[in-house]
């Protein structure tokens, strides 16, 4: 006859089977959305829409770097044409001679509707003398070179207005024809992905694309030498993504390889190192789930992290195992339990803390670990005793627990030690405190500083605006955010007059509303007028009317011609301009005008602008400040959350233990490694980041769990050779988890392993010297 | 998208302004080169005409010039609208009420070859002139002339020929025939009064 299981493994095997049904039907990310922030202000939400679905998002910036500049240029071209005709990009634009004769042809033959000086008074007889004089004026300057050949279509000079209007000094420069950098060194593309920025797979592919199709024309041209440089938030969106990925497994792999190891080496059984990891898989398992269930998805981040509960929660089953063992059972869980008990329980309030993060990605492993630690616990403390077999051993390892006591003797005679590192590690702290804190929001990102600098170099060589001020405007459709961008345009003008303003970029210069564009033409006259008008005009210049009958044909065709659309602009480089400043979102139409400082050392002053717009709905943005503020509001919640998380730790404790002088004892080596590792990370030149703060959070939650070991009322573990062994083990585990992270070139994750994983070393080992000498 | 060929007629004045400047004059070449690469600068007043054929009468300018060697060069115009050309180093502004161009010379290889070129007459390099012209002298000491004739064929789209005539030491005028037929003369005066 079968016999039942007993009913916790029972409902241990329900839990599982339902956790793994929810795992299995949770939805994996590992896009950008853990490093953005869950609710934020109106500006915010600009930055993340634009980071996410803007075109900023499709735009990628390409560099051609090696081989002669001749040869970048080829390239350049072979690439654009191949790219173009792939299809799997909007735009690919890279300054050559047909694009550049394009965008000048529709300026030139829109310009009537375009030129910000087509007014009804532009065209009166004393209009027209004062146009035409000024052209003439200006043909004697090199300037008036460009307009010589236009002249006898455009005597008023429209077109020249057009190009004053343009911001020359932006533009990117040009060698053998196509964009190239500054210093000449690179050919630059810019390309728009079809696919929005939120569809990571479909990125990914044009990326792939992009470097297949120049690999094959850098061959076939025989340029082996060219290297290819792509930039761009799909760039740093597919990047990360991968990184992430490979993270998770390789992070997760190699953990538990290590800790697996361990175990075999000291259990020397198959069956202990099985049963020892069943409560971390049933923890994982139920990390996941929760974090399913909680969020909606499971971020890539929450499962490298996993590695960390793989070294806490085998801590359990190792006093389990360690501690009972030739013992009775019954002796251990009242001897150790309620120790271990605190100890997850400090853990918990730990990462509870990070529950309420603004930050996504903190909030799932706060959760995932709560869920983990507490099944984890409990499937050791309930479940395990059923599975363990009859007559189960380990190998003693008492022996090592001998050794170490006497290590650990020696140890405690060196306390003194303590509060010389603990004041070493505050003069530390303080001569570093200047540029202990990373400044800027740039240290949680996940983009590698390399990925950043690439990307701003190829910005700066493409002349694209800086964006850091920026007027915003909201609209219900686009002829009303054009009209409204207009109005905003001209009390930006007033402000560029009076010096107060460099410049300011708005979609309306390439796409007048549909209002200004009808005002433009019904502001030009018939031709017959026109050419009466001009006779007189012209009556004291050197110019002769019968010389311009071009110019008759264009304006009569002017009055006729359709409006200029966007679907107009296709093909050229103005469509960009005009598709990165006017958004359409599910709420209604966005403009964005970036303004330019006045030249010189004059700053922009944000109050005269704010005066400016003052009575219009355009709010003006600063998006340095804004990031900034950004990162300082998640700063001052992770210092208050980490605060409140170690403040809950030391009441838990203080109820726990009762006595001031045992907290004491428990706090010491905890709050000295903190103060080690922080100056140890500021020695070491790392400027410390919201995470690290995290971490010296899980230090507090984690290092506890070893120092509440040596403060056991009964017995101190130097007399106890084996619980001294398990708890190296223990902690040689953890540290191995969280070592692990360490080494991950994601940035949340390698912060909080190069804290917690020395952290808790420091704390055992602390935590031992100040282990009381048992009388003997 | 224009500012490349604005790039291309700036530095077409830029030739007329640079080979304008007072400058020693020689004889035969390598004199004339020695003498020029003498030159420390000077201000002189000049006047250009501009023969445009869609005009009836040519557009005259006038102002003052100002040469530092090896590299700094100001052009300001007064008549008939105020205008600032300066070459400084590998950069070229120009200032005309509001609206202020900027070029840096290293972004426009052609343009550079151009400069060079002209900085060569300035300089009296005659290796970095004959890179991109070809040069023939003509006339005595005290009535010379010195015609660059573009080799190069992007210049040569632009300006069929580059006359330059002096006296002695002193450049009087500098002819510049484009390549569409019209043409631009510049008579220059010295202005070492001041």
């Amino acid at each position: 006859m079968m016999r039942l299981p007993a009913r916790p493994v029972l409902l241990w095997l329900i839990g599982l089977a339902l956790c793994a049904g929810i795992a299995l039907r949770a939805n994996y990310t590992a896009d950008m959305s853990a490093f953005l922030p869950r609710s934020p202000t109106p500006a915010q939400q600009l930055l993340v829409d634009q980071l996410t679905e803007g075109v900023l998002s499709r735009l990628l910036l390409v560099g051609i770097e090696g081989a002669s500049p001749e040869a970048r240029a080829d390239l350049s071209r072979q690439l654009a044409k191949r790219l173009d005709e792939g299809g799997l990009f909007l735009s690919v634009r890279n300054g050559d001679a047909a694009t550049l004769a394009r965008d000048r042809e529709l300026l030139f033959t829109h310009r009537y509707l375009l030129s910000p000086a087509v007014s009804p008074g532009r065209f009166t007889t004393e209009g027209l003398h004062d146009a035409v004089e000024a052209s003439i004026d200006l043909l004697a300057s090199p300037a008036g070179m460009v307009l010589k050949g236009l002249l006898s279509h455009d005597p008023t000079g429209e077109m020249m207005e057009l190009i004053g209007s343009l911001d020359t000094s932006g533009s990117p420069a040009s060698q053998h024809g196509v964009w190239a950098s500054r210093d000449g060194r690179r050919a630059i593309l810019m390309l728009q992905t079809r696919a929005s920025g939120s569809d990571t797979d479909a990125q990914a592919a044009a990326i792939t694309r992009i470097r297949d199709d120049f690999a094959a024309l850098a061959r076939q041209a025989g340029h082996p030498e060219a290297r290819l440089l792509v930039s761009g938030a799909a760039v740093f969106a597919v990047n990360s993504r991968s990184a992430i990925e490979s993270e998770a497994v390789r992070l997760t792999t190699l953990s538990t390889a290590a800790v697996i190891s361990l175990l075999l080496l000291v259990y020397r059984s198959f069956t202990a190192v099985l049963l020892g990891l069943l409560p971390v898989a049933s923890g994982a398992l139920a990390g996941i789930a929760a974090v399913a269930l909680g969020f909606g998805g499971v971020h890539g981040l929450t499962i490298g992290f996993g590695t960390t509960l793989i070294g806490e929660a085998v801590d359990y089953t190792i006093y389990y195992f360690v501690q009972s063992d030739g013992k009775d059972e019954g002796s251990w869980m009242e001897r150790f339990w309620p120790t271990i008990r605190l100890g997850v329980l400090t853990s918990i309030f730990g990462f509870a803390s990070l529950l309420f993060s603004g930050f996504p990605g903190l909030a799932q492993l706060g959760l995932y670990s709560i869920a983990g630690l507490i099944t984890a616990a409990t499937v050791t403390r309930f479940v395990l005793p059923h599975l363990r077999p009859a007559g189960f051993r380990i190998r003693d390892i008492a022996p090592v627990g001998i050794a170490l006591s006497r290590f650990w003797n020696q140890l405690s005679r060196g306390r003194l030690v303590i509060p010389v590192l603990a004041i070493a590690a505050v003069v530390v702290l303080v001569t570093h405190r200047d540029h202990l804190w990373s400044a800027s929001l740039s240290g949680l990102s996940p983009v590698s500083a390399a990925d950043q600098a690439l990307d701003q170099s190829l910005r700066a060589d493409l002349g694209a605006p800086d964006l850091r001020y920026l007027v915003v405007l909201k609209a219900a459709d686009r002829e009303a955010a054009l009209r409204a961008a207009e109005a905003v345009g001209q009390r930006l003008d007033t402000l560029v007059r009076d010096g107060a303003l460099g410049g300011f970029e708005t979609p309306a210069r390439f796409l007048p509303s549909v209002a200004t564009q009808t005002a433009r033409q019904q502001s030009l006259p018939e031709r017959s007028e026109l050419a009466r008008r001009l006779d007189a005009a012209l009556a004291d210049l050197p110019l002769r009317p019968g010389k311009l009958s071009a110019f008759l044909d264009d304006v009569e065709a002017a009055r006729r011609q359709p409006l200029l659309t966007p679907e107009a602009l296709k093909h050229t480089t103005l469509a960009l301009a005009v598709d990165s400043l006017l958004l359409e979102r599910p709420q209604g139409w966005t403009v964005l005008l970036p303004l330019r400082a006045p030249a010189g050392d004059t700053p922009l002053d944000p109050l005269r602008i704010q005066a400016a717009l003052a009575g219009s709905d355009a709010l003006f943005v600063d998006i340095f400040g804004e990031s900034n503020r950004l990162y300082q509001t998640y700063l001052d919640e992770a210092i208050l959350l980490s605060l409140a998380g170690i403040l809950a730790i030391v009441v838990l404790m203080a109820v726990a233990l009762r006595r001031p002088a045992r907290l004491l004892r428990v706090m010491i080596p905890v709050v000295t490694a903190e103060l080690i590792v922080m100056a140890g990370l500021a020695l070491g030149g790392q400027a410390l980041t919201l995470l690290h703060l995290v971490g010296m959070l899980l230090i507090v939650a984690v290092g506890t769990n070893y120092a509440l070991f040596f403060d056991r009322a009964d017995s101190n573990p130097g007399d106890d050779p084996r619980t001294l062994a398990s708890l190296l083990l223990a902690n040689l585990a953890t540290v191995i988890g969280f070592g692990a992270l360490a080494f991950s070139p994601v940035p949340v994750l390698k912060a909080i392993g190069i804290t917690v994983g020395p952290g808790a070393v420091l704390t055992l080992m602390l935590s031992a010297m100040l282990v009381r000498r048992s009388p003997r | 998208m224009t500012a490349h060929r604005l790039a291309r007629t700036f530095t077409f004045a830029l030739a007329l302004l640079l080979a304008a400047t007072p400058a020693l004059a020689a004889w035969d070449i390598p004199q004339l080169m020695t003498e020029l690469a003498r030159n420390q600068g000077g201000r002189a007043l000049f006047t250009e005409k501009k023969y445009i054929a869609l005009l009836d009468k040519p557009v005259v300018s006038s102002g003052e010039m100002r040469y530092v060697a090896p590299d700094y060069l100001e052009k300001r115009t007064l008549k008939p609208r105020a205008e600032t050309m300066i070459l400084d180093r590998d950069q070229i502004s120009l200032e005309r009420g509001k609206q202020k161009f900027t070029l840096r010379l290293r972004e426009q290889p052609e343009v550079l070859a151009f400069v060079a070129s002209i900085r060569g007459t300035l300089s009296g390099d005659r290796a970095a002139l004959e890179q991109n012209y070809a040069l023939f002298l003509s006339g005595n000491r005290d009535n010379w002339t010195l015609n660059l004739s573009p080799s190069n064929p992007r210049i040569a789209e632009l300006v069929t020929r580059i006359t330059i005539g002096g006296s002695r030491q002193q450049v009087r005028s500098v002819e510049y025939l484009q390549a569409d037929g019209d043409r631009a003369v510049m008579s220059i005066e010295p202005d070492d009064a001041r």
